[in-house]
């Protein structure tokens, strides 16, 4: 039996809106786990369920061997960040995190114990008496992680919390997530919609579309192997090119272009994917076309291209030296394409 | 330093304000000290006089009404009693009937805000008879429990705060749940610390209102024991003076000039409190 269950979750507002359907899934003890997906597909909505902010329609959540569906949420024993942090205005630093501690009971030195060890694991030790309107961005995160930290909790839940910070505050906090997560070994599902957050954070991604579960896997498993044409486009940057074409036994045709696929499939509807860094340019190549822009990245470059009326991407090295305007010629592997089926969207090989 | 002609404008005009609003009372301050022989003969006057003590403790001290048991010091205690009795149920009462109107979503929340809100149109003066009956009927006359249980419903104060507790963030409430705040302590641990300024201001103004009430308690009052200050000024020291028909003006001015006092510390107290909390923006 697995740390936290869910098994086929449902959420459907008053409004009749379905924002999560029949969703299932298996969270281990000690599990980074990060939710993505496009806003509105009811991550953050599933996340609140399992916290208790909101109401399951159907289905079961199991934490720890219990059911927790009708658990205060007081009495899950679960820890939520906000995305605005939602930190006590009128209390102290030391306060914010010691309400939940002194609400429980706890012995005031043990409390203080507790808010002074999480402090200082966090380097806010010297901000305890500071009110917080009078800090910063990334201090005030560090409060609102300090405030799950203290409860110790079965789960942390995080909810966006890291797209109010600026660009590289961001990417020292994710860091520093990830680190203090390793460290307590504490259960953590993390909500995001930014897919670098989640490659980097998650030892496993759950991608959800409209309420719907894509794909779960490791980072790489998602990469490599996206399930859905949804998950192969959201997940990677720049996006994974999708070229619609026409299967006849192994063979897509795009324009008039044939690409062999190296694999015995057959469809009328379907499109191939190949990301931008697995087209290799070569002057063997056996495909020509127009670089209709050229973006420098530094270490990279991406040239935008177009066969047919079909637009896609190639990330290569900028030591290649192509211009705007200028003919390139690359080649398509087949063991790096990605066959989905137009209707299903599903994956094909 | 110099100054821009705005702003030498904008200093006049604020000076000549402060002036209209201080002069008349310090011509009252100033005539309130002179004996009523100057005042009948002289008018009123603008420099202090040499019976401030005399006037003002005669005004705190002396009997009157027809009892002649009633004191000035009395009816300022009983204003007092009234005011801070309204003032604070009335704030006690809005902030917690807010709480459930914004916190609590069941059914009929909005139809019953209206319904409350619906009431700034029927002062106590329009509803002055069934009140009287209602309260006379429980027997609540000559009690300060009249003079106050009527009064402390306020439709004014339940939409203010109303208005200000749907600008706190929903996650506040969520955050707070998560620690284990029930409904209770999320409305003692967070709601009234973060309305602090507002609940100094509602104080502020009910206070006044509940001071300046002359109506309610003129019908509601046959004791004199019970009389507040502001039905005093039209009763107190009309009486003639030791035989002589000579107009206690000088009384009357100090009495004036006193009821004005609790009102104004209330504000001077509250003030600071109310400041500190417009300059700290928390949210």
């Amino acid at each position: 039996m697995s740390f936290l269950e869910l098994q086929n979750i449902t959420k459907i507002y008053p409004n009749g809106t379905k924002a999560v359907n029949e969703t299932s899934l298996n969270i281990e003890n000690g599990e980074f786990v990060v939710f993505v997906g496009p806003s509105g597909c009811g991550k953050s909505t599933l996340l609140r369920m399992i916290a208790g902010l909101e109401d399951i329609t159907s289905g079961e959540i199991v934490l720890d061997s219990n059911i927790i569906n009708n658990i205060d949420p007081s009495e899950r024993d679960v820890a939520m960040v906000f995305q605005n942090y939602a930190l006590y205005p009128h209390m102290t630093v030391y306060n914010n995190m010691a309400y939940g501690l002194k609400n429980r009971g706890i012995s005031k030195q043990e409390i203080e114990n507790k808010v002074n060890d999480a402090a200082k694991l966090l380097e806010i030790d010297s901000y305890l008496e500071r009110k917080p309107s009078m800090l910063s961005g990334g201090q005030r995160q560090r409060v609102a992680m300090g405030r799950a930290i203290v409860r110790n909790p079965k789960i942390f839940l995080f909810d966006e919390p890291l797209s109010n910070l600026d660009a590289k505050l961001r990417n020292q906090m994710r860091l520093e997530i990830k680190k203090l997560q390793r460290q307590m070994g504490v259960t953590s599902i993390f909500v995001t919609h930014d897919q670098t957050e989640a490659m980097t954070l998650g030892d496993r991604i759950v991608v959800i579309n409209n309420g719907i579960v894509e794909q779960v896997g490791t980072p790489k498993e998602i990469y490599s192997k996206p399930n859905t044409k949804f998950v192969a486009e959201f997940i990677g940057s720049p996006q994974m090119n999708i070229f619609n074409c026409k299967i006849d036994n192994g063979t897509a045709k795009i324009d008039n272009h044939s690409i062999n696929l190296d694999k015995s499939v057959n469809n009328d509807d379907a499109s191939i994917g190949i990301r931008p860094d697995d087209i290799q340019i070569s002057d063997s190549g056996s495909i020509t076309c127009k670089a209709n822009l050229v973006e420098y990245l530094g270490s990279d470059m991406i040239i935008y291209s177009s066969l047919g009326d079909q637009e896609f991407s190639c990330k290569l090295s900028s030591k290649i030296d192509v211009k705007a305007g200028n003919e390139f010629k690359f080649d398509i592997q087949p063991n790096l394409v990605h066959i989905f089926d137009n209707s299903s969207g599903k994956r094909l090989d | 330093m110099k100054f821009k002609p705005v702003e030498i404008l904008s200093h006049i005009v604020l000076i000549l304000g402060v002036l209209l609003m201080v002069l008349p009372i310090w011509y009252s301050f100033a005539t309130s000290t002179h004996e009523n022989v100057a005042i009948m003969t002289e008018g009123m006057k603008f420099f202090l006089g040499e019976s401030f003590s005399q006037n003002y403790n005669e005004v705190l001290n002396e009997k009157g009404g027809w009892s002649e048991e009633v004191t000035a010091a009395k009816m300022f205690i009983n204003s007092f009693i009234m005011a801070f009795g309204i003032a604070t149920l009335k704030v006690v009462i809005s902030a917690m009937s807010a709480y459930a109107l914004v916190y609590f979503r069941f059914k009929l929340a909005v139809p019953i805000f209206w319904l409350i809100f619906i009431t700034l149109l029927v002062p106590l003066e329009v509803r002055i008879f069934p009140s009287y009956k209602i309260v006379s009927d429980l027997g609540l006359t000559n009690t300060y429990t009249g003079l106050i249980l009527p009064l402390v419903a306020s439709a004014t104060a339940t939409f203010f705060f109303r208005q200000f507790y749907k600008t706190i963030p929903d996650e506040l409430l969520e955050s707070a749940k998560l620690d284990g705040a029930n409904s209770w302590r999320f409305f003692i641990d967070f709601l009234l610390p973060l309305s602090k300024t507002m609940l100094a201001a509602m104080f502020i103004f009910m206070f006044v209102y509940g001071y300046s009430q002359y109506l309610w308690p003129l019908i509601m009052t046959t004791d004199e024991k019970y009389w507040t200050v502001v039905m005093g000024m039209k009763i107190i020291f009309t009486e003639n003076y030791e035989g002589v028909a000579l107009p206690r003006t000088g009384e009357r001015f100090a009495y004036i000039i006193l009821s004005m006092l609790p009102p104004v510390l209330v504000v001077i107290i509250l003030q600071r409190w109310f400041i500190k909390g417009l300059i700290q923006t928390e949210k």
